[in-house]
């Protein structure tokens, strides 16, 4: 039971380990780390869920007959490009609150934002 | 050419993004983009009447067939979306140009349009097609063009906005693809159509609730379902006026399109509101989303603020309509779209035109403008009265159909609780008439002029569509009507 759905164990507990950093950690670089931990774990569910029993990587070939399901692979690739994309955004936003703010935890920044109202 | 109008749809506009760099001259651009949000504009009215007289389109990109390649489908609650993002769009952008000349600073402005049709593309994108994983990608598309447009606001809180939206527009956008995944363990299949078919044969599991669930919380974030709307009113209110202009009346509605279509279209109206408890769920989480927002942007100093936190609360009206769950409530939803935008739209401009001569949207600068800017004011008395739902004005329309979608069920004392919500959108467009036309003008602020043309122009379109669908409803309701009985799979 336990062996047999390994893959979805991982995928449970680095889902929780990215959302529970994103919510507790104050670092904004931190919050990415986690972001990345969590959209990670959606990489590794969609890659498990391709797998077919005893089936070969999907190229033609003589002898073969079963093949994994190669089009979450492609989904995924295409989640990997998206994924990247949030990162670099999410780094340069912090990057330029650093700049203006001085600060990237998230409590200094706040606490600034207030003295200004 | 006409056969190849939906993809055209998202193509022209993703197309011109890029384009924009190699023009490069900012005024060039601006033309450039108004231009291609037109085409945009036209496309999506021909398809609207190709739909309304000849039933929906089915377009197969590459010509791979259905279930195999990725089909982009219109029916009449996808071309009716489709009109109500490209004309905004095209309408905010008449005063794009004249706006971020005071916002943003020179050398941004051509990257400014780039991620303007970024966005626009992305959510024409979610709307046109028929495929879920597609739907994702497009979802990121416009969402991260939209975090960069946040960021661009002046204030330095915008960045901070920006990154919180970030944070929890990813959230959203990740449990939406988790959702997707397990549709797609289940069925095989990303295609909407075939997931309609198949779905309803494993309902009973396990992985189909959780596939929901997942689904369900991700798009209630994108759409600042109360309590998940945090991330919208600061981003809301320290983005640049076009910016706020153009995704008030936009980005939510596209995420409402998501939540109708895949709750009625594609788990199946049994599933999503029979063996779930979501219609209480959402009707309670929507009431709450009216008066809690309502009352929190009584308070407000920023008029920004104010309208950001009333637009989370007439989400709050969407979703009671929608969890009514009968033809005259998804109705009255799909209505409230359609009017919403448009005084949203309006609203947001004319504060835009506000920020422009006075370059703040305090609600104590707005003190004394009703006599130095009367054209806007009198934009923004005309959309506040909207928004409380006057007769005369669409808001009106909106509210007279959910009303009586309520009242058809006989729940009435929902009917009395959205009636009270009015009163509070009574008090707090008061604010700002009132800061307006009965106090005097601040002694240490210059008098300033009335808004240029290019802003009067497109606040004014907006107003006198508010006035003029609140009157002719044909358009409107009929399409809303159309959309909502073959939603509910009714032959009209």
């Amino acid at each position: 039971m336990i062996l047999g759905l390994y893959n979805y164990w991982v995928v449970v507990v680095l889902m929780m380990i990215g959302f529970y950093i994103v919510i507790a950690q104050g670092n904004l670089i931190k919050k990415i780390v986690g972001l990345n931990i969590f959209q990670t774990s959606v990489f590794i569910f969609y890659i498990s869920m391709a797998k077919v029993d005893d089936g070969t990587a999907p190229i033609l070939a003589d002898g073969i007959s079963l093949y994994s399901n190669p089009l979450p692979h492609v989904l995924i690739l295409t989640a990997i490009v998206v994924g990247i994309a949030t990162t670099a955004v999410g780094l340069a936003l912090a990057v330029r609150i650093k700049g203006a703010y001085g600060s990237i935890e998230e409590g200094e920044i706040q606490a600034r934002d207030n003295q200004e109202c | 050419m006409l056969v190849h109008l939906p993809i055209l749809q998202v193509i022209v506009p993703l197309m011109a993004a890029p384009a924009c760099l190699i023009l490069g001259r900012p005024r060039l651009v601006w033309l450039f983009s108004l231009i291609t949000s037109g085409i945009a504009f036209l496309i999506s009215v021909s398809l609207l009447r190709q739909v309304m007289s000849a039933g929906t389109i089915s377009y197969v990109l590459g010509g791979w067939s259905a279930p195999w390649g990725i089909e982009y489908r219109i029916d009449e609650l996808n071309a009716y979306l489709l009109l109500i993002i490209s004309a905004i769009s095209t309408v905010v952008l008449l005063a794009a140009q004249t706006s971020i000349k005071k916002e943003i600073p020179k050398d941004r402005h051509t990257l400014f349009y780039v991620l303007y049709l970024l966005s626009l593309a992305g959510m024409l994108g979610i709307v046109a097609t028929g495929d879920a994983f597609n739907v994702f990608v497009f979802l990121e598309i416009s969402s991260l063009s939209a975090y960069s447009l946040i960021s661009l606001g002046k204030d330095r809180r915008s960045l901070w906005a920006s990154y919180q939206y970030l944070i929890m527009g990813t959230i959203g956008a990740t449990f939406i693809l988790i959702g997707i995944g397990l549709m797609y363990q289940m069925t095989g299949t990303l295609n909407m159509e075939d997931l309609a078919v198949r779905l309803p044969e494993v309902t009973h599991t396990r992985t189909v609730f959780v596939a929901f669930a997942f689904f369900i919380v991700g798009v209630c974030l994108k759409l600042a379902l109360f309590p998940l709307h945090m991330w919208l009113p600061n981003a809301y209110a320290y983005a640049p006026s076009i910016v706020t202009a153009f995704f008030a009346a936009t980005s939510t509605k596209v995420a409402i399109y998501l939540l109708i279509r895949f709750t009625f279209s594609i788990f199946g109206i049994s599933f999503s509101f029979t063996t779930l408890p979501l219609q209480t769920i959402f009707l309670t989480l929507g009431l709450l989303g009216i008066f809690v927002a309502s009352i929190a942007a009584i308070y407000q100093k920023n008029v920004k603020h104010l309208l950001a936190y009333s637009s989370v609360a007439q989400v709050g009206y969407m979703i009671v309509g929608y969890s009514i769950s009968t033809t005259t409530g998804l109705m009255a939803t799909l209505l409230h779209l359609f009017n919403h935008a448009l005084m949203k739209g309006a609203l947001f401009l004319a504060v835009g035109a506000v920020m422009y001569r006075v370059g703040s949207t305090q609600l104590r600068d707005f003190q004394g403008l009703g006599h130095q800017m009367p054209i806007t004011m009198a934009a923004i008395v005309v959309g506040g009265l909207s928004l409380i739902g006057v007769p005369l004005t669409v808001g009106f329309i909106s509210k007279w159909y959910l009303l009586l979608a309520a009242i058809e069920n006989g729940w009435w004392p929902i009917a009395i609780l959205i009636l009270l919500g009015s009163l509070l959108a009574i008090v707090y467009v008061w604010r700002i008439v009132e800061a307006a036309y009965f106090k005097e003008p601040l002694i240490d602020r210059e008098p300033v002029k009335e808004a240029p043309l290019t802003f009067l122009l497109p606040v004014w379109v907006l107003v006198t569509a508010n006035i003029y669908f609140g009157v002719d409803t044909r358009l409107s309701v009929q399409v809303a009507q159309a959309a909502s009985q073959s939603l509910f799979g009714v032959s009209p």
